[in-house]
């Protein structure tokens, strides 16, 4: 049991911290907060990660890892969010990367993961229908094969950022006998194909990064098709385990932790700063203190991952305690903010406002009440660890 | 022991109750909303039609001659219609001042206006660095002539920009956060000198921040006593938390209900999510926090009526338990709702969001909590319902 730093270990993260000096500019992190400009910036940013070669390092290192030890990723990870650097899109790069590389063909690595590591394609995850949300497998939007191409129809429902991409990585139903896990086939369908409508969704923090997309008779060449058709059910499962690896975001929480601490030192009423107030060190701390177990536990599942184990209903974990944590911080935040909590955007410049950070604070914990629903609802991580780990 | 309301009463409840499901539904709040104004002039006049402007104001001025049982009745109805119509800022807290404090002429110059609908108010006592101290103004008014003339500003000041007329906290001595040495003004929103900008919360409010430049007003501007007005804003706050806590019990029922509901009909793994033991008791969690919120609501407006010893402690405790039921009501109906809940289409969003704007009226949970024990264990116990500490 030894959790420290080797002299390895130290020069890697010296050459994080110049590499973010140098790369990450005060002009790249204005646009990136600027929901206009997100898309540009952010894909700016990947391009720089990528010709760095560490916009994927948890990739194998034939396709494009860096091939990282545990400990470089915590490096990594730490330095990265204590900065408050927007972590890399994951549809692409993490999410459908690795089903690719794991059970897609040559032809498709070949043609696909270059463009994933670059950032030149978009890509979106297209699971969740109106009728098949936590139960995935009830999934309807069907694909019938026709000739060499399949024809798509149905609706997809909660893709994010389907307005921005390129491809589409869809779960579609190829068959309907047998158990509704089996007859589900992974198909990637290009955004521009003929017969997709995307209809925008507000969300709760009123922006637009949801959509439902509709397919009408859309067809998809049978070379999108990843592994075996009926089978795609298993490669997505594979692909959700990824998906939580990371989750718990225990950097990134750290950071808007000592952020709200900050904050609350500058909040004086009544002769008193918010942040001497026993109630609000009280709240502090529990978060800390949750955290700093966290952190261990997610070094721990990622130790046993490095291994050779897989990330199973450990991650789960992860992701539950993760969410409530992010939650809980983005809650203080806005308590922080008192009455300002509830700003809207406007036109109007945050000192005719009075106050900086009550919008913000409204945007992150309204979005921030998804973190428990999207990926897997929290209930529903809670049934695979009973079910996983407990036996029951 | 006699928790019925009376004849009067019921009466008042069903014709609110009436009016939201011919009148108000949803769509019809959304496009309110979204009109320049934020609130409708249409409806407001329907509100004095029916009598409801009337409500606490004296017979001889033309009202019902209600307490804060009959108000309560209403604000719950309006929780549940979601109502956004200045009411509680013109009737209850710009009316109550006028209540507390107000001269016969200057009763006979402004309360028949609000009865018929033809004068809107507003309270403008927040300032940038006040957060929950009342006592914190900094807005100066200083005698010139035979009237007095105000400096400074105030922000988040509900129904600001609507408002005909405002009461406005000013400094007339004493320092920074004394009690003594505040006094209130009536003062015409047009008056030169007066600006406003106008901008929105997330609960639908048209809020505005009011500068005031040499704005001079008469003799006859002075609400109550000179340097007397803490007093007054205390008394009439005690009874606004009282009203705001009786829509936010308004507003946990009908998140309550909605939930039920919708668990009811929502299917997954081919049952009703309703069928879910793990959610079941949520909802009977959250239905027991919503018997709490009204049972705390009961006790505090008796208390209030009887003006009991004890009320502040009343209060903070209603406060503190109104923040606690309604924050695990609305986390609760959106997380149950999934990813619908997410959404700004669906009204579960809205009702959140007005709850979360009441928590942070009047002092939030945090706040109130330091209060009731600065009355159960402090030495210095405080005597202002809705201030940090005598310490100034
Ligand atoms: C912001 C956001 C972004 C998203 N992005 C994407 C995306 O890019 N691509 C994509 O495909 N999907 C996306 N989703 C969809 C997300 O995966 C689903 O919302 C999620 O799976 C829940 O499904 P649902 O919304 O249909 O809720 P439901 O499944 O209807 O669940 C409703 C409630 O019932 C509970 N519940 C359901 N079943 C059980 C059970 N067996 N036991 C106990 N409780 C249960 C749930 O936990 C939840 O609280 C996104 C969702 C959100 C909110
Ligand atoms: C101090 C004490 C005094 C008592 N005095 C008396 C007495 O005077 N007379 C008498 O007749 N009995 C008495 N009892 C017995 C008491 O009524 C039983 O203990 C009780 O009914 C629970 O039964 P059990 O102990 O068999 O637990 P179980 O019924 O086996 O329950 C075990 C656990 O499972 C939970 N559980 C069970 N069913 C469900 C379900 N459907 N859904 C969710 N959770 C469930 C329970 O809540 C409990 O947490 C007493 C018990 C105690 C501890």
């Amino acid at each position: 049991m030894d959790t420290s730093f080797s002299a390895e270990d130290i020069a890697f993260r010296d050459e994080v911290r110049a590499f973010f000096d140098e790369a990450y500019t005060d002009d790249l992190r204005d646009r990136m907060g600027d929901s206009k400009q997100y898309r540009e910036a952010i894909v700016e940013w990947q391009k720089k990660l990528n010709a760095k070669g560490w916009v994927a390092p948890n990739w194998p290192v034939e396709f494009g890892g860096a091939g990282w030890t545990p400990t470089q990723n915590f490096i990594y990870e730490s330095e990265r969010s204590s900065r408050g650097i927007r972590d890399v899109v994951p549809f692409g790069l993490k999410m459908v990367a690795p089903v690719i590389y794991t059970f897609g063909n040559e032809e498709q690595k070949a043609r696909f993961l270059p463009r994933i590591l670059n950032s030149d394609d978009w890509w979106c995850q297209g699971y969740s229908e109106p009728g098949a949300g936590s139960d995935l497998a009830a999934l309807k939007t069907k694909a019938e094969l026709d000739g060499d191409h399949y024809v798509v129809n149905g609706a997809k429902i909660w893709t994010t950022y389907a307005q921005h991409a390129d491809w589409i990585f869809c779960l579609v139903r190829t068959s309907s006998e047998g158990k509704k896990q089996h007859g589900i086939s992974f198909l990637l369908i290009d955004m521009k194909s003929e017969g997709i409508k995307v209809n925008p969704i507000e969300s709760i923090d009123n922006h637009h990064s949801l959509n439902e997309v509709e397919f009408n008779n859309v067809r998809v060449p049978v070379e999108n098709l990843i592994g075996e058709q009926d089978k795609g059910w298993t490669y997505a499962k594979a692909l959700l385990a990824h998906e939580r690896t990371g989750i718990a975001g225990v950097a990134d929480s750290k950071r808007a932790l000592r952020e709200v601490r900050r904050l609350a030192e500058a909040q004086v009423s009544g002769g008193k700063a918010l942040i001497d107030d026993p109630l609000f060190q009280k709240r502090v701390s529990d978060i800390e203190i949750e955290l700093m177990a966290l952190e261990f536990t997610d070094l721990r599942v990622l130790a046993s991952v490095a291994a050779g184990g897989a990330p199973g209903a450990e991650s789960s974990l992860l992701k539950i305690k993760g969410t409530e944590i992010q939650q809980q911080v983005q809650e203080l935040r806005m308590d922080v903010a008192a009455h300002y909590q509830g700003v809207l955007p406007t036109e109007l410049d945050n000192n005719v406002i009075g106050h900086e950070f009550g919008s913000a604070a409204r945007q992150s914990y309204m979005y921030g009440r998804a973190a428990t629903v999207y990926g897997g609802s929290n209930e529903i991580q809670k049934n695979i660890i009973a079910k996983a780990v407990l036996g029951l | 022991m006699n928790f019925d309301f009376s004849e009067e009463q019921t009466m008042l409840r069903d014709s609110v109750a009436r009016f939201v499901q011919d009148d108000y539904d949803f769509d019809k709040r959304r496009s309110i909303v979204a009109s320049e104004a934020g609130m409708s002039r249409e409806v407001w006049q329907t509100f004095a039609e029916l009598g409801w402007l009337s409500v606490p104001f004296a017979e001889e001025h033309g009202g019902f001659g209600g307490g804060p049982v009959d108000l309560m009745v209403m604000m719950e109805e309006f929780g549940k219609g979601l109502i956004v119509e200045p009411y509680f800022a013109t009737v209850v807290m710009f009316g109550g001042l006028l209540n507390a404090a107000g001269s016969e002429s200057q009763k006979a110059q402004y309360i028949p206006g609000i009865i018929d609908g033809s004068r809107l108010g507003a309270f403008a006592y927040l300032e940038r660095q006040s957060r929950y101290e009342l006592a914190d103004v900094l807005t100066t008014a200083t005698a010139a002539g035979d009237g007095f003339v105000l400096n400074g500003e105030k922000v988040v000041v509900s129904n600001g920009v609507n408002a005909d007329t405002l009461i406005v906290a000013a400094r007339t001595s004493g320092e920074q956060c004394d009690r003594s040495g505040i006094s209130l003004f009536i003062v015409d929103a047009a008056a030169p000198g007066v600006e406003r900008v106008s901008y929105r919360l997330m609960d639908g409010q048209n809020v505005a921040n009011i500068t005031f430049n040499d704005v001079s007003v008469g003799a006859d501007a002075l609400l109550g006593e000179l340097n007397g007005g803490f007093a007054v804003m205390d008394r009439v706050v005690q009874e606004g938390i009282v009203a705001l806590c009786a829509e936010a019990v308004g507003l946990m029922g009908q998140l309550n209900s909605k939930t039920l509901e919708y668990t009811k009909t929502r299917e997954q793994f081919g049952v009703v999510i309703s069928s879910f033991q793990a959610l079941q008791h949520r909802m009977v969690d959250t239905f027991m926090s919503y018997e709490q919120a009204k049972s705390m609501l009961y006790r505090a407006v008796c208390a209030l009526e009887n003006n009991d010893a004890d009320l502040r402690r009343e209060l903070h405790a209603l406060k503190v338990m109104t923040h606690k039921c309604g924050k695990h009501i609305f986390e609760e109906a959106i997380q149950l709702h999934g990813g619908m809940g997410l959404t700004d289409e669906l009204d579960i969003a809205h009702y959140a969001k007005r709850l979360m704007m009441i928590n942070a009226t009047f002092g939030d949970r945090d706040h109130h909590q330091t209060q009731f024990n600065a009355l159960s264990y402090g030495s210095q116990a405080s005597d202002s319902v809705a201030s940090m500490s005598d310490a100034a």
